[in-house]
């Protein structure tokens, strides 16, 4: 199933006697602009990006030091974690792919290495990979999320990051957060992209079809009720690339459906199959490949079930996986990637394909350092103009961090306990609940935190906080079923979120046990057991069901910041975890 | 109010575009065979044997894996989850459709004169994550397949 460490040194040694060996192999020898060395390979190459939440400047992103698989999915990736990834992978300790791939010494590496991601520095990197490989051999694919996570993309309801994607030449798209706008945005949006946006998992709902608002669309058809087109055909180096898209499937449940009540998801695994069968059969393709956002571990699972996919580039969880999975399934093989998150990482796979046939693959996630390569200037320019008339107000320093502060991870991250603890003492609540959302960027201890950072953490268009009563029953019942969407063993089963992050709040949880018994000892700061009858006042935002009357959760958090000047986590209220000694997903 | 129950599941039974739906829409079922047949002891039931029991005469079903439910995963909507049943089996006269974990489990009964296909759909309401159950009687035969639809609380995606 996995691409087991022997045979990915097996592959390694194989691209060694080619003159191929990745860069990581000698990372002693070499000088950190090789990373950028890719050499040609095939016949085609597929750039894919994914998950960049709308971070057009470089920045920080600490990879996950918690990220635990359980059943299947135990101590197989994308459920590894420092030591144990690096080692499966065999990079080395303290290179500069470690420092991409893990958390393992982050403060250190990242004043070495400096910031990642960046629209300006990305575009140098896509430019330059497409003129090595020349005119017509290219294409970039771009797997969702892109128009949120930012200040100026919430205030320009994603405008900005169609520019950007215009302007870095993105040939395909699909989608999740893209959905949080209003459903007329999208359209809009999309109308504005010049790449095009496929997902085969969308459909307008029966009784939206009697009077279709967006009828004229064109990526509606009518005879199958699907809102936007499935797929595309593109030809690649000469050759004939079918890419099916696939949108998250949850969108609806983990996002509010308010804004887009028109449409209606669902992984659509049969439907997939049907589309990938028809292609095959209608459009003969030399190559069909899927641009999901499904998240790892249902792209594995999918990849199981549906045959006759080449190749699944994946997001939603991002999870920055050095090297694909092989799936096996009736009809074959299916290689499964996912690039990671926030512009830190560009997916490089050359192919070489012939004849309706994939035969072999060279495939990189490269990270992106703003260090080494230099800003794009027409792409730096544009970033510049999208945020001048929003500038002063983003760059308004807020504190300063005296720890690293940082979000991702399954249970609450420091940046998480900031709005937590901020939610608590502004709104005087005694629990407060934030979303264990996996975008968010890093600060470093020292740096000072701006308005630029509280909005990369908290930017969506359901901000509105609350401030209200619930049992201690409520609040276990939401802590289980959010568990369940992160730890059930069937993957379908999951959204892709992490934890919910609490303040005010210890508990005892349990992965690999079963929905309703996962979580236990819930306790107050103070020690003092949670009960079930009890009623606590609770304070939160991101509610998915109808709006909050509460002012933005950055308003909430810009107070308390500005309130603190410099910022230590007093207490950082993670779970205390049992059932899960030794898992691969566990760091130290 | 037992009008009003009578009258939401029938229109359950007829809205779905479906070869039952069509089949009201031809003439074939005329809603006085879908009321007549009208069960009240089998949607009143609150344990699911006995609800299965009243449906079809027998609680006691075989598995098979001739019938195919469609349902989501998750439930975009707990108060609305899409389900199609097929049966790919000979004589089929009756799918009954349940809802484990509702108070009333059962939540549809679906009468085929001869020579329909064996293919439904509506809409079933879900209090909670559960098993939806497709109980085909077909050729005298009592057959089953379930599946698992999650109705979530309070998802926090990616």
């Amino acid at each position: 199933m996995s691409l087991s460490r022997r045979e990915f040194l097996r592959l390694l040694g194989l691209a060694g006697a080619a003159g191929l060996l990745p860069a990581s192999a000698f990372s002693a020898a070499r000088k950190p602009s090789d990373l950028y060395e890719i050499p040609r390979f095939g016949n085609l190459t597929l750039l894919h990006m994914t998950d960049c939440h709308a971070q057009l400047n470089p920045i920080y992103f600490r990879e996950p030091s918690v990220n635990l698989g359980v059943g299947a999915a135990k101590g197989r990736p994308p459920h590894l974690v420092g030591k144990q990834f690096l080692k499966h992978y065999g990079l080395e300790p303290g290179s500069i792919e470690a420092h991409a791939f893990t958390y393992l010494d982050f403060d250190e590496l990242a004043r070495k290495y400096g910031k990642v991601g960046g629209f300006a520095h990305l575009a140098t990197l896509v430019k330059r990979l497409r003129a090595e490989r020349g005119d017509g051999n290219t294409l970039l694919l771009d797997g969702g999320d892109t128009w949120q996570g930012s200040g100026t993309a919430y205030w320009t309801r994603g405008r900005d990051m169609v520019g950007a994607c215009n302007l870095l030449g993105v040939d395909v798209m699909t989608g999740h957060w893209e959905f949080t706008y209003l459903d007329k945005e999208v359209i809009a949006n999309i109308g504005e992209f010049k790449g095009e946006f496929v997902a085969q998992n969308v459909s307008v709902n029966e009784d939206a079809l009697f009077d279709y608002r967006f009828a004229d669309f064109e990526g509606f058809d009518e005879d199958s009720g699907l809102a936007f087109k499935p797929y595309t055909i593109k030809v690649v180096g000469g050759m004939k690339v079918a890419v099916i898209g696939q949108a998250f499937p949850y969108t609806p449940i983990a996002n509010p459906q308010r804004f887009i009540p028109d449409w209606t998801f669902g992984i659509q695994d049969e439907r997939m199959q049907s589309i990938v069968n028809r292609v095959r059969e209608t459009e003969k393709p030399d190559l069909v490949v899927v641009l999901s956002h499904n998240g790892m571990d249902v792209d594995l699972k999918m990849a199981s079930r549906v045959s006759g996919i080449d190749v699944i580039f994946g997001g939603h969880t991002h999870d920055g996986v050095p090297a694909p999975m092989l799936v096996s399934n009736r009809g074959g093989k299916t290689l499964v990637t996912n690039a990671g998150s926030n512009g830190k990482f560009l997916g490089v796979m050359d192919l070489e394909v012939s004849k309706g046939r994939l035969k072999d693959y060279r495939y990189r996630l490269v990270p992106v350092f703003a260090n080494l390569l230099p800003a794009d200037a027409e792409m730096q320019a544009y970033i510049d103009k999208v945020r001048a008339p929003y500038k002063e107000k983003l760059e308004r320093k807020l504190a300063v961090a005296e720890e690293t502060l940082y979000r991702r991870g399954n249970f609450n991250g420091t940046f998480d306990q900031i709005i937590c603890d901020a939610l608590r003492e502004v709104k005087d609540a005694q629990v407060s609940l934030s979303p264990g959302f996996r975008w968010g960027t890093t600060v470093l201890p020292g740096q000072e935190i701006t308005m630029d950072h509280v909005m990369d953490q908290t930017c969506i268009t359901y901000p509105e906080t609350y401030r209200r009563e619930m049992t201690g029953k409520d609040i276990k019942d939401i802590l289980e079923d959010v568990c369940d969407n992160l730890f059930n063993p069937d993957p379908y089963y999951q959204q892709g979120g992490d934890m919910v992050r609490v303040g005010g709040l210890d508990y005892v949880c349990n992965p690999t046990e079963t929905m309703g018994r996962r979580i236990s000892n819930m306790q107050l700061d103070d020690g003092t057991p949670i009960e079930p009858d009890k009623k606590y006042i609770v304070a939160g935002w991101a509610t998915v069901g109808s709006k909050s009357p509460g002012r933005p959760i950055w308003e909430v958090v810009s107070e308390y910041l500005e309130r603190q000047g410099t910022v230590k986590i007093k207490k950082l209220n993670t779970p205390r975890l049992v059932g899960v000694k030794g898992n691969p997903g566990l760091g130290s | 109010m037992k009008l009003d129950q009578k009258r939401r599941v029938f229109l359950k039974g007829s809205v779905a575009a479906t070869t039952v739906g069509f089949a009201v829409g031809a003439g074939l079922l005329t809603p006085g065979t879908v009321l007549a047949a009208w069960n009240q002891s089998a949607f009143d039931a609150k344990a699911i044997d006995k609800a299965i029991s009243a449906a079809v005469g027998n609680p006691t079903t075989t598995p098979s894996d001739k019938i195919t439910i469609k349902a989501p995963d998750i439930a975009e909507n707990g108060a609305v989850v899409p389900v199609s049943i097929v049966a790919n089996l000979d004589g089929v006269d009756t799918i009954a459709l349940l809802v484990e974990k509702n108070a009333n489990p059962l939540s549809a009964i679906f009468h085929l004169p001869k020579g329909t296909l064996p293919d439904v759909s509506t809409r079933v309401k879900m209090g909670k994550t559960g098993d939806v159950v497709a109980v085909v009687k077909a050729g005298g035969k009592l057959y089953s397949a379930r599946k698992g639809v999650k109705v979530t609380i309070g998802g926090c995606g990616g």
